[in-house]
């Protein structure tokens, strides 16, 4: 629309022009009250922007503060791009993860893609060379033609921005289920690694410096993206496809490279990624966090198109874009280095003292708004909780699957797709550049080396939605509690979490009370786990034409190994090796892949959990992965005992096992009680090991490639490796290409 | 022995490469930048991988109009080795330093994973130190893997023993004669799609690529034996 046609300030007021950016009548009242006057067409905009769910988790602000967020590793919590914890040798990791949901549900490629984009962003904002991406993908069932196209372009999109960037993708999660068939989730996870003295922040301070704008034109894409992000997905979504933007990750690559350069200059005073709402937040919230103001002309912003209106320019999510705060008069080093990589850095603007956001445009002020009231001050609502019906009912209910045949049904949980190897996904993703990965995608958590150090980073993404949705505040608990149980199986002390919470309507009491418990239940774990929320992001409104998704609190976390040689996989290594279990099975079916095979749905209660149990195993495994007394570790979770073991054994060359186990066998074997690991032990540690862990030992490893279980005197399930490899590694292939 | 990795907007293997050769090899390196127009103080190039300009057009078909590329052509015609790994061999091919096309992989995606490679010549300047039919171990990373080439080229790098590796086992690909690395005539330069410097430290899953970069420093002493 050209400047021209936007409506008056009278016009958005009577006709109510405002709900359509977003914003409600309250909310409009509240922005004339601040103003003194009626907001202007850009005004209105850049408001409904910023007063979004996306920008100022207004929803979820009071619940979010549940989370603990300190801890003695923390040097950067929540509210930076990415937060920071020390691993010693003054050196820090970085990290976030962040949804790009609905974006990928109207344009799966693009959608992906620039998720991917925009958290590496965040990260070298932060001063951290990005050294890792991770993942956390949710789809419906992988039947219909529709998901499996969002699944192949969600999966080609990640894999074109991160290989071409040149970060390697070194882990994730997929999952499937019709609880997303409409709104499948993207969440991306980027690491860094950065010394202490690097880290920047992003802040306009000292009046009169200059303010840059660095990377790609400003176009017409993107704009209202977070707006988009913050209501439900309707049959009229596709209309938003303009929503979504389109990604350069060459254009990502020099901007990486160059910025990480001028770090090292003192003439940088702030840094930030116009992510969500742009150059509307990354200038509001740079100015309100140094207690400064701004001011810019947007007549010098590098524009793309012609005639662009202010509000376009404001509201515009193009990728690929930086803002800087720069000493004044030394505007030209800048230049210079970003000149190398091709690349214009242009003086926009200035740090005022003020407080205000000022736009020009043309030689005339066009917005003139308190940072503050942007970035700080925007409503927050504490919204109704109630507990859904669902779950009054879901307490009663018990299920105890019947079981005729072990052995069909290990095979047939090997090859649902939640549990089938993932191969297919992974292998379009670089998961090598740099050099760095130890363990490659496939094992409980990814291990990158730290050149020039003896230490390593494990890291994972994690989140069993069935849980949360059968008893969000356990499932909370268990979301957090897993992530840790990967990274230490791996060799590492877990240190910090960041967290995607994947919600639907909250304006649906029921919605918010799921939030409200998962929130509570993974501050809890966060607690006993001493792992901090470092960072994070919400995503709300996931529906579709009224139903919600599974609640689904992401949790990426980070752990450090204090020596290469504790790095561990989950791969049995030799015959003769004893198998051990560390904690007993009980009758928990709730929620489990043995339930959604046999039953095609989910229903009664989540398994439970005892933190400080969970909590005092890990110690102990870790405590005997660093005495150097374990072979492998792998942790118990969808499919049970039989499944973990299945999965030690797929990746072992010529390895078998021969188990024993005693008690209620479909328990044994398919139960998915929590707190659980299957470790192989070599002989001759066998003393040192018990003298260190509590576990049950249940057989040894064999040279025979065939899983043998028996109970009592019977051999109750005898499958060959191979037959579980095939089906385990051929089912998401298969799926894909079926016809139905 | 001085090596240059080569830097084009959008490289990202070069610091892979780079560390190949300084921490497991222990030899001089250097980063050169695409706009550089002399490489007459190193003893061999390396092209890594990448993408280059975005590999928009075509892999490659961009940063063959780099200044660089003439000192490489320069250095090509004066003998000294040349590697160009994945971004690094479509580049060569692009430049026309090495025959045949790229063509995106039949799968039609993005492969990384380690696959088996037979080496087909081991008389070259780049693999003198592996036996003959010696199967390795090296990971690939691309898109645009498939190797192709006329029929009267192929004859030709096959009379010439200008096949240097092939997939050994399952083509990943779809090359051509499950071609994954040639040489030029003369034997200087060769082009593969798998990344030996990825494969140099038994801690990232295998060193089966080291002796590619061992045969390199071999050829240079026995060529400039120091009397003394």
């Amino acid at each position: 629309m050209s400047l021209l046609l936007e409506p008056s300030p009278a016009m958005i007021k009577e006709q109510k022009l405002y709900r359509e950016m977003g914003l409600t009548d309250e909310e409009f009242a509240m922005v004339e009250r601040i103003l003194g006057r009626l907001p202007n067409y850009t005004e209105t905009g850049i408001f409904s922007v910023m007063w979004s769910e996306h920008c100022s988790y207004k929803n979820s602000k009071p619940v979010l503060k549940k989370f603990p967020t300190e801890g003695k590793h923390v040097l950067q919590g929540p509210g930076e791009g990415a937060g920071i914890v020390d691993i010693g040798d003054g050196l820090a990791v970085a990290f976030k993860i962040e949804s790009h949901n609905h974006p990928s549900a109207i344009e799966p490629y693009q959608g992906a893609a620039t998720g991917v984009g925009g958290i590496i962003r965040d990260v070298f904002s932060m001063g951290a060379r990005p050294i890792a991406l991770l993942n956390s993908l949710r789809f419906g069932e992988l039947t219909s033609p529709r998901v499996k196209y969002l699944f192949e372009r969600v999966v080609a999109g990640i894999a074109g921005y991160g290989n071409c960037v040149g970060i390697p993708t070194v882990g994730g999660e997929v999952q499937f289920d019709a609880a997303y068939e409409g709104n499948p989730l993207v969440n991306a996870m980027c690491v860094g690694l950065i010394r202490h003295e690097d880290i920047q922040k992003g802040i306009a301070a000292g009046v009169g410096n200059t303010v840059m704008y660095v990377g790609a034109k400003t176009g017409r894409d993107g704009i209202h993206g977070a707006t988009f992000a913050s209501e439900e997905l309707t049959e009229q979504s596709e209309q938003k496809r303009p929503a979504v933007q389109v990604g350069d990750p060459f254009m990502e690559k020099l901007l990486l490279e160059a910025c990480l350069e001028v770090i090292h200059s003192d003439a940088l005073v702030g840094m930030q990624d116009m992510g969500a709402a742009g150059l509307t937040s990354s200038s509001a919230e740079m100015a309100s966090k140094a207690g400064s103001g701004i001011e810019l002309n947007l007549d010098l912003v590098p524009q793309r198109e012609t005639g662009m209106t202010p509000y376009e320019m404001m509201l515009s999510e193009s990728q690929e874009r930086m803002l800087l705060v720069v000493k004044k008069g030394r505007e030209q080093e800048m230049i210079d280095v970003f000149a190398k990589y091709g690349l214009e850095a242009k003086a926009i603007g200035r740090v005022t003292d003020d407080r205000m956001l000022r736009l020009y445009h043309r030689g005339e002020v066009v917005a003139e708004i308190p940072v503050d009231a942007l970035a700080k001050d925007a409503p927050v609502y504490y919204k109704p909780s109630k507990e859904p019906t669902y779950y009054r009912e879901f307490q009663t209910m018990e299920y105890v699957p019947i079981i005729h045949n072990y052995e069909e049904t290990l095979l047939g949980l090997l090859g649902q797709p939640t549990i089938a190897s993932k191969q297919w996904v992974y292998e379009q993703y670089d998961y090598m550049v740099r050099t760095n990965t130890v363990v490659a995608p496939g094992s409980d958590a990814a291990v990158l080396r730290i050149r020039g150090t003896n230490k390593a980073l494990a890291m994972t993404t994690d989140c069993n939605s069935r849980y949360v949705y059968l008893n969000p505040e356990v499932g909370g608990k268990i979301a957090i509690a897993e992530a840790a149980r990967n990274i230490v199986c791996s060799g590492a002390q877990p240190l910090a979490v960041t967290d995607c919470l994947n919600f639907g309507n909250p304006e649906k009491p029921e919605i918010f009370w799921q939030l409200e418990k998962a929130v509570e239940g993974m501050s809890e774990a966060c607690r006993v786990l001493e792992t901090p929320v470092i960072s994070g992001n919400v995503s709300l409104y996931n529906e579709t034409n009224g139903e919600a998704i599974y609640p689904t609190p992401i949790v990426g976390m980070v752990g450090v190994v204090e020596h290469i040689s504790h790095i561990t996989t989950q791969t049995f290594k030799q015959p003769g090796d004893l198998i051990y279990v560390i904690g007993e099975a009980k009758r928990e079916f709730g929620g489990s892949e043995l339930q959604k095979w046999l039953t095609g749905r989910i229903f009664g209660k989540a398994p439970t959990i005892d933190l400080h149990v969970e909590a005092t195993r890990q110690r102990q495994l870790l405590t005997a992965i660093r005495a150097g007394v374990v072979a492998s570790a792998h942790d118990v979770s969808e499919g049970g005992l039989a499944v973990a073991l299945a999965e030690c054994l797929i990746d072992a060359q010529g390895l078998g096992a021969r188990v024993t186990i005693s008690g209620d066998v479909v328990s044994e074997l398919f139960s998915e009680t929590q707190s659980r690991f299957v470790v192989s032990v070599k002989k001759e540690h066998q003393q040192s090991f018990e003298q260190l862990v509590q576990a049950v030992c249940i057989g040894e490893v064999t040279n025979d490639e065939t899983l043998h279980v028996t109970s009592g005197d019977a051999c109750i399930l005898r499958v060959s490796v191979e037959t579980m490899r095939n089906v385990w590694k051929g089912a998401i292939p298969c799926l894909l290409k079926s016809k139905d | 022995m001085k090596f240059a990795v080569v830097v084009f907007p959008g490289s990202n293997c070069d610091v892979d490469m780079y560390h190949a050769i300084a921490d497991e090899l222990g030899e001089d390196v250097e980063y050169v930048w695409h706009d550089a127009h002399c490489l007459d103080e190193f003893d061999a190039i390396l092209l890594p991988g990448g993408f280059s300009y975005g590999d928009y057009l075509r892999s490659g078909a961009i940063a063959r109009f780099s200044n660089v590329m003439k000192a490489i052509k320069k250095a090509a015609d004066e003998g000294k080795p040349i590697l160009g790994v994945c971004n690094g061999f479509q580049i060569l091919l692009e430049a026309g330093l090495l025959p045949g096309a790229m063509r995106r992989n039949d799968t039609l995606t993005f492969i990384c994973r380690p696959v088996k490679l037979r080496v087909e010549n081991n008389e070259t300047m780049f693999t003198s130190q592996y036996e003959p039919g010696e199967v390795i171990t090296i990971p690939i990373a691309h898109g645009e893997g498939n190797y192709y080439c006329d029929e009267q080229t192929l004859q030709q790098l096959i009379a010439n023993n200008q096949i240097v590796f092939r997939y050994e086992g399952e083509n990943p690909n779809g090359s051509l004669q499950n071609i994954a690395g040639i040489v030029n005539e003369k034997g200087n330069v060769l082009g593969m799609m798998p990344h030996p410097e990825r494969a140099v430290h038994e801690l990232l899953g295998g060193a089966d690529g080291l002796k590619l970069f061992q045969s390199i420093v071999t050829y240079w002493r026995d060529a400039h034996v120091v009397t003394t």
